[in-house]
């Protein structure tokens, strides 16, 4: 059978099971709809989680990042993991006790401020829209490779499957759909990373093969064998960094912190009974995580290894272009690789220097790897529903994030007091369709900025979110004006920065002109600290919190009484 | 009020920051001290067919990162059991 046949049967078989889900766990009450009525068993709602958490990027991005920045990856992969010690230790607990729907909620509630509440409001809207765009066109991408339909009928086909279980199911439909797609996903990631690393090394773990020597009987490690072709080819040394350590830790805290700050990922931890129950769950939550995080760093030195040696051929001389595996030119079609032939010998050469003739999209490698690895044709078809599956799961989760913000905090809390429960859920659905509607249309045309924005969001969630959160927690008395001046100032300075270099002079975003050499991927460091001191600054000179509000907290830092998350 | 009196109330709180205190301090050697900081110190030290730096880098951390939560998770819920203050 052909990989597209197969592609359409798997990819269609897994949507049918995500809408069989989305039916028999349709939502009844806002309750349902918001946090899936409270009752998601922990490590069910840590695969979910895991879902929800590994999207696109995840997916189809992050092992060509790594394969192609080598060490410099770390970045990626400790921040996106090191952020969920955080969210387990310092917030998951204390927000699940808390017990409310939302982000903007503790923050509205804590500060005793609507204009807190507003501004996360705002915050997390904008988070989240940026995300989702960079779903649907992941959705897009794999339509279009795979079962070669034009990119706007699979951004369209891909809203709709969202469309049906997020508007009928809510939460709690996302949440069981989203623990199939969890295994769908990595199932499709692990089974390509083993038949890969057993070719390659013998090893049946991607984990081990990935330290272990090469099976084509050099005796040489497989990371030992990289380096000296990254070298010889004029490549940084595949191990070693190529951005400064300062500049490095700065993008690495900054992802961890954002991670943590991130509305999608804080409200799953009120779905669960109880608090004890948060933390267990996180836990399993990193745990399933991990999986594809530690598998990805080992198929990305796979994946590089097996392409400079397709295209550059055993002699390392060029493999002739006549003669291109089929990947090659599928892949061209989609204008993610190409070909000059500069020396006009009629051979593909990859190299880093002068001598290189190929123009390789990151992202391609994960995709592409099966196909360059010469595996079975149901192996590449399973990738395919992986990477469905990874960007739907994550809109999901989004779109319901920006829903709920809409007709819970905007319109129930800020607007509409008095909002019947049947209204609320209805204007949750409305919301949630004109959300996808939204972000579909910039799915097919795409803002040439969608990847810059991607820091955005990450700074953005670290310089304001999580400093505010985690003084209402651990600093009783901190006050509503230090933690909205705290949260401005992290966000404009942190937003003016990134807007400066990445739109204003994209020509002066050069590690020369930054400040202290830090790039605008990892300056959300630098406004977590300004919101941190600035809050404190102000507190100093005002009054404590109320003592209400300080009993609330003193509340909220230990388990007993959780109970369901409460309507108010 | 869930605690006997109010010193047991600060003695549970303050045995919760000196917990988190403790993991967050192996959070951030495991990942930004043996991934990043002294990473090309590390770097010398062969560790199977990985330098030790970079392995702590692209792997090593994230075990690290597991295993801090569900210990946090055990140690947490015991010192709740201690002050009686976990749930029902």
């Amino acid at each position: 059978m052909s990989v597209q046949i197969l592609t359409f049967i798997i990819v269609g078989a897994s949507f049918l099971l995500y809408m069989g889900i989305a039916v028999w766990a349709r939502a009844g009450t806002t309750n349902d709809f918001y946090i899936a009525g409270g009752g998601v068993h922990p490590i069910l709602n840590g695969m979910a989680t895991a879902a929800d958490w590994m999207s696109a990027a995840s997916f189809i991005s992050m092992a060509g990042l790594v394969s192609f920045m080598g060490y410099d990856g770390a970045v990626y992969l400790m921040g996106w993991t090191g952020g969920y010690v955080l969210l387990a230790l310092l917030l998951a607990p204390y927000l699940r006790k808390f017990g409310k729907f939302t982000v903007p909620d503790f923050i509205g509630d804590r500060y005793y401020s609507q204009t807190a509440r507003t501004v996360a409001v705002i915050c997390a809207i904008f988070v989240c829209f940026t995300y989702v765009i960079g779903q649907m066109r992941g959705v897009g991408v794999v339509f279009s490779r795979f079962l070669e339909i034009e990119l706007w009928l699979g951004v369209v086909i891909g809203m709709g499957v969202v469309f049906f279980y997020t508007v009928l199911g809510g939460m709690k439909g996302i949440t069981y759909t989203q623990v199939a797609q969890f295994c769908v996903m990595i199932f499709a990631y692990i089974v390509p990373a083993v038949f890969i690393s057993i070719m390659l090394t013998g090893h049946v773990l991607p984990q081990t093969g990935f330290g272990a020597t090469l099976s084509d009987g050099s005796g040489m490690f497989l990371l030992e064998k990289l380096d000296m072709l990254s070298t010889d080819l004029g490549f940084n040394e595949y191990t070693s960094n190529t951005k400064s350590y300062l500049d490095i830790f700065c993008i690495t805290f900054a992802l961890m912190v954002g991670t943590a700050g991130l509305p999608h990922v804080i409200v799953r931890f009120f779905t669960v009974p109880r608090v004890s129950d948060a933390r267990k769950s996180a836990g399993w939550a990193l745990a399933f995580i991990a999986i594809l995080y530690t598998t990805a760093p080992a198929l990305a030195s796979f994946a590089r290894v097996n392409m400079i040696e397709t295209i550059n051929g055993p002699d390392a001389t060029g493999m002739s272009y006549a003669e291109a595996p089929s990947w090659i030119k599928n892949w061209e079609k989609t204008n993610l690789i190409s070909h000059d032939d500069k020396n006009g010998d009629g051979k593909m050469f990859y190299s880093g220097d002068e001598r290189n003739e190929m123009t390789i999209d990151r992202d391609i490698m994960v995709l592409a790897n099966p196909e360059i690895a010469n595996l079975p044709a149901w192996v590449i078809a399973l990738v395919a529903a992986g990477g469905v599956a990874a960007a739907l799961s994550t809109s999901a989760g989004l779109l319901l994030v920006i829903s709920t913000s809409v007709s819970h905090d905007l319109l129930k809390r800020n607007l509409m007091p008095n909002i019947s429960d049947k209204k609320e859920l209805l204007s949750a659905r409305i919301a949630a369709g004109v959300a996808i509607l939204i972000a579909g249309y910039f799915g097919i045309n795409p803002p040439d900025f969608v990847a810059a924005i991607v820091a955005f969001a990450f700074g953005l969630a670290a310089s304001s979110f999580f400093p505010v959160i985690i003084m209402g927690i651990f600093s009783k008395r901190m006050n509503d004006k230090g933690a909205i001046s705290g949260m401005i100032t992290g966000i404009v300075f942190t937003a003016a920065y990134i807007i400066y270099f990445k739109f204003v002079s994209p020509e002066m975003n050069q590690p020369d002109n930054w400040l202290f050499g830090i790039s605008p991927e990892g300056i959300g460091t630098i406004g977590m600290i300004i919101n941190f001191v600035v809050a404190f600054v102000v507190f100093k000179f005002t009054d404590d919190a109320p003592q209400e509000i300080q009993d609330l907290v003193e509340s909220i830092r230990f388990p007993k009484g959780a109970g369901e998350a409460q309507a108010h | 009020m869930a605690f006997k009196n109010e010193g047991d109330q600060k003695a549970y709180w303050n045995e919760n920051l000196s917990l988190l205190f403790k993991l967050l301090i192996v959070w951030f050697v495991v990942s930004f001290g043996a991934g990043i900081i002294f990473v090309e110190v590390l770097n010398q030290i062969q560790f199977f067919g990985f330098k030790l730096g970079f392995w702590f880098a692209q792997q090593g951390s994230i075990y690290v990162f597991v295993a801090l939560i569900f210990i946090y998770m055990k140690k947490m819920n015991a010192i709740d059991k201690k002050y009686g203050v976990e749930e029902e």
